[in-house]
């Protein structure tokens, strides 16, 4: 788990009411970050909003929320991004151990991660504070290896061509405007929210992940069997 | 729909938000075409007139175009506001791309709360719209707008004219906002033989336009309104003035209540603001950041063609100036990197050649403002813009002082003095070397050249001759002095000729020598076994370990 805000066990199932969402792709290594940040920051975009300013009375006011393309250099796509740096680096760190936890497990190259949307509801001691999560949002990746530079440039825009789908049913979720938390009081704002970015404020989240292998079976089997394979001469 | 059971406050509330939604609708669309990357800055502090809590600029035209469509009217039951996209050949073929439809239907949602709800999904569905502009297949023709065609939009307002997309044209639901007085729903359809079509065949033989037969029939609905180029060229058309947006607009102080929570209070004020006249840029940051483009240029697998140099009809003037209206709080409006190109002669006055006096061609927005194109950088950009914000000239003078890019590590020569080195950018000691180099290179600028003079380059040209790190800025004839950054060593000074050399043969790595290399193999091979076997008896441990990793 990249954010340990919260004591729910990563890969635990998501509570009753959080919607859960799948999308899957299949790209290659080096498209592997472009395509995750793509999606992330898309799903992002819909979940921040400007700095909340609480007022006297209870009232508040929301900063602006600046927005920027960018342009993968490994796929044929572009995608837009909530202009801030500090969430940019959160989520280019946190794709970059998915990546190079993809690429460690072998060549069989299939993981899974996870964008989590949760709120916090305090307990009294001595239980510690829940999380209970709303929105959940799973990438599936399957890492396939090309042979040669054709291959490569085809896969260049078919990814782009499933990625601009990606976006499409993203939007398409966000727009069933179904359950948001409300909107904090000054006291519950980081019970929702993260505070802790200068200039825009998303709902709170975590991102985690899982390698598989092929197989299905877990990571440390995959270890297991890499280090005798590799031994074996 | 019966609307008895709105407050008349909620009604006005609702009808404002209406209104700049849809004006944001378009800009959102029209600057998704223009062939650019958009960059606009977040801001923790609400300016009061940032719509829907996001920062999307205002292009005056584009406002006023639609304004014009929408003459005082809102989207209703069967009056949809559509934004159509076509796409024109420098032979002067065209086509429809796609059309963006706002449309209202008579679903209602008494139940809502117009200044709470209603506003923030309205702001959710514009970032639908930022997100889904990226991905119809007219983004990728407009990136790549500007030698062979070029993208214009059309602003009609009433019925929804769906025939110029061909057959099996495809559709998108960017969104749909229920309010009181109807559901608002936001959709584009798209012609989808492009789709088939790489980008990089079409400009390769433009003449495959002339396949689609069907297509460049005379448009069966004479417009009703004109084309326009998604990029623009201010002071064009005889100098016609826009009305700087907020002469007249309401802005929207955004301002919600949590207690109780049920209840939100709205509250909305109105402001006039006293704007420059729409010529002025608020933000002309000339000294550009070379070194960031340089950054972008090579990241960027877009190429983009020289700003038109006369090709045609599509005569693309350049720069394109933001005009006004935008106030001082904005001054991060960035678009991102500009065509690149040769060297586009500067005109001495604003260049024309547009076909039509409404038909203002889309020029690439050369490079106006750069900022935050480096992460480090943005906030520096700040003290650049200062001497120039707020400064008014002639169009002949903003035009020369624009900065327009080219290829190449070699910026291309800025008019204005400004080096890089007083710029607190990363890197920038390796920047200034090349601007410099150009301006005193008389190859590149020839002595007899006059520069302009405008108020503007005169205090740039101060701002940058100050803090130039190295002090041959006024030689004539300037030995080229060539460090790359990589040989640069002051224990061994050394040029990159005989770094090369010297470096071209170096011994063999010692254990790659045949014998000393058998040997050390041959005992790891014997020790494997063991330790595989030591491995194995401690399986439960490793387990274990790798449990608590995860």
């Amino acid at each position: 788990p990249l954010s340990s805000r919260c004591c729910a066990r990563p890969g635990a199932a998501p509570a009753m009411n959080c919607r859960a969402e799948v999308l899957e792709v299949s790209v290659e290594g080096r498209q592997v970050e472009e395509a995750m940040l793509a999606v992330l920051h898309t799903v992002l975009l819909h979940r921040s909003t400007g700095k909340f300013h609480y007022k006297k009375e209870g009232t508040y006011s929301i900063g602006t929320v600046g927005t920027q393309d960018v342009d993968c250099d490994f796929i044929d796509f572009a995608y837009v991004r909530v202009s801030s740096e500090e969430l940019d680096r959160a989520l280019r760190k946190a794709v970059g151990e998915f990546k190079d936890a993809l690429r460690s497990s072998g060549s069989d190259g299939m993981g899974q991660i996870s964008l989590e949307f949760y709120q916090k509801k305090k307990s009294r001691w001595p239980f510690s504070d829940e999380c209970i999560p709303w929105e959940l949002w799973t990438i599936k990746v399957n890492v396939v290896n090309l042979a040669n530079e054709q291959e490569r440039q085809i896969c260049r825009e078919k990814v782009g061509e499933k990625l601009c789908e990606k976006i499409i049913n993203i939007v398409e979720v966000m727009n069933r405007h179904e359950y948001l938390p409300k909107m904090p009081t000054q006291s519950e704002v980081d019970n929702v929210f993260d505070t802790s970015l200068k200039d825009v404020q998303p709902y709170l989240y975590k991102i985690s992940y899982q390698i598989t292998d092929s197989l299905g079976t877990s990571v440390t089997t995959t270890m297991r069997r890499l280090i005798k394979d590799t031994l074996a001469l | 729909a019966m609307d008895t059971d709105l407050s008349s406050q909620d009604r006005k509330d609702l009808d404002k938000f209406i209104k700049f939604f849809a004006l944001k609708t378009v800009q959102v669309i029209v600057q998704a075409r223009l062939g650019e990357k958009i960059c606009t800055r977040s801001s923790s502090s609400p300016t009061g007139s940032d719509w829907f809590n996001l920062a999307i600029k205002d292009i005056p035209e584009v406002t006023h175009e639609a304004k014009k469509a929408l003459a005082g009217q809102l989207p209703a039951v069967g009056r949809s506001m559509c934004v159509e996209i076509s796409l024109k050949t420098s032979e002067g073929d065209s086509m429809e791309l796609e059309i963006w439809c706002l449309e209202m239907n008579e679903k209602c949602d008494k139940e809502i709360k117009v200044s709470y709800t209603v506003y923030n999904r309205l702001s959710l569905l514009l970032k639908s719209l930022l997100a889904i502009t990226r991905v119809t297949p007219a983004y990728r023709l407009s990136r790549k707008q500007g030698h062979e065609y070029v993208i214009l939009y059309r602003i009609y307002f009433g019925e929804v004219q769906l025939s110029g997309l061909g057959e099996g044209f495809q559709t998108v639901r960017v969104g749909t906002v229920g309010t009181p007085v109807g559901t608002i729903t936001l959709s584009c359809a798209y012609r989808i033989n492009l789709a088939f079509m790489s980008t990089r065949q079409f400009e390769r033989t433009p003449p495959i336009m002339g396949i689609i037969i069907d297509h460049f029939v005379d448009r069966p609905y004479p417009s009703s309104s004109p084309m326009h180029p998604c990029n623009y060229r201010a002071g064009e058309d005889n100098g016609a003035v826009y009305p700087s947006v907020e002469d007249s607009q309401e802005v929207c102080t955004t301002s919600f209540s949590t207690s109780p929570p049920s209840q939100c209070v709205f509250t909305v004020t109105k402001a006039h603001f006293q704007t420059p006249p729409p010529v002025v840029t608020d933000t002309l940051k000339v000294p550009v950041l070379g070194l960031a483009f340089s950054h972008q240029l090579s990241s960027s697998r877009l190429s983009y063609q020289p700003a038109a140099l006369g090709v045609g009809s599509a005569d693309m003037g350049y720069p394109v100036l933001f005009a006004g209206g935008l106030n001082a709080a904005h001054p991060h409006q960035l678009i991102g990197p500009g065509k690149e190109g040769g060297v586009p002669p500067v005109p001495s006055q604003p260049a024309h050649g547009t076909q039509a006096d409404q038909e203002r061609m889309c020029t690439p927005l050369d490079g106006v403002h750069y900022s935050a194109a480096t992460p480090s950088s943005s906030e520096d950009t700040e003290t650049v813009s200062n001497s120039s914000e707020g400064k008014c000239s002639s169009p002949h003078d903003l035009l020369e002082t624009i900065f327009i890019r080219k290829v190449g590590a070699f910026v291309n020569k800025p008019i204005n003095q400004v080096t890089m080195a007083n710029l607190d950018i990363p890197f920038a000691m390796f920047a200034p070397k090349n601007v410099e180099l150009e301006d005193n290179d008389p190859m590149v600028n020839p002595p007899e050249s006059p520069e302009t003079e405008s108020p503007l380059q005169g205090s740039l040209h101060s701002e940058g001759s100050s803090g130039s790190s190295t002090g041959n800025t006024h030689d004539d004839f300037v030995m080229i002095d060539f460090k790359p950054a990589f040989s640069k060593d002051d224990i061994l000074p050394m040029d990159l000729g005989t770094f090369y050399r010297e470096f071209q043969n170096p011994p063999q790595l010692s254990s790659l020598s045949i014998d000393i290399g058998a040997q050390s193999m041959a005992e790891d091979l014997d020790s494997l076994p063991e330790k595989l076997a030591v491995h194995e008896k401690n399986v439960k441990e490793f387990d274990a370990f790798v449990e608590t990793l995860q």
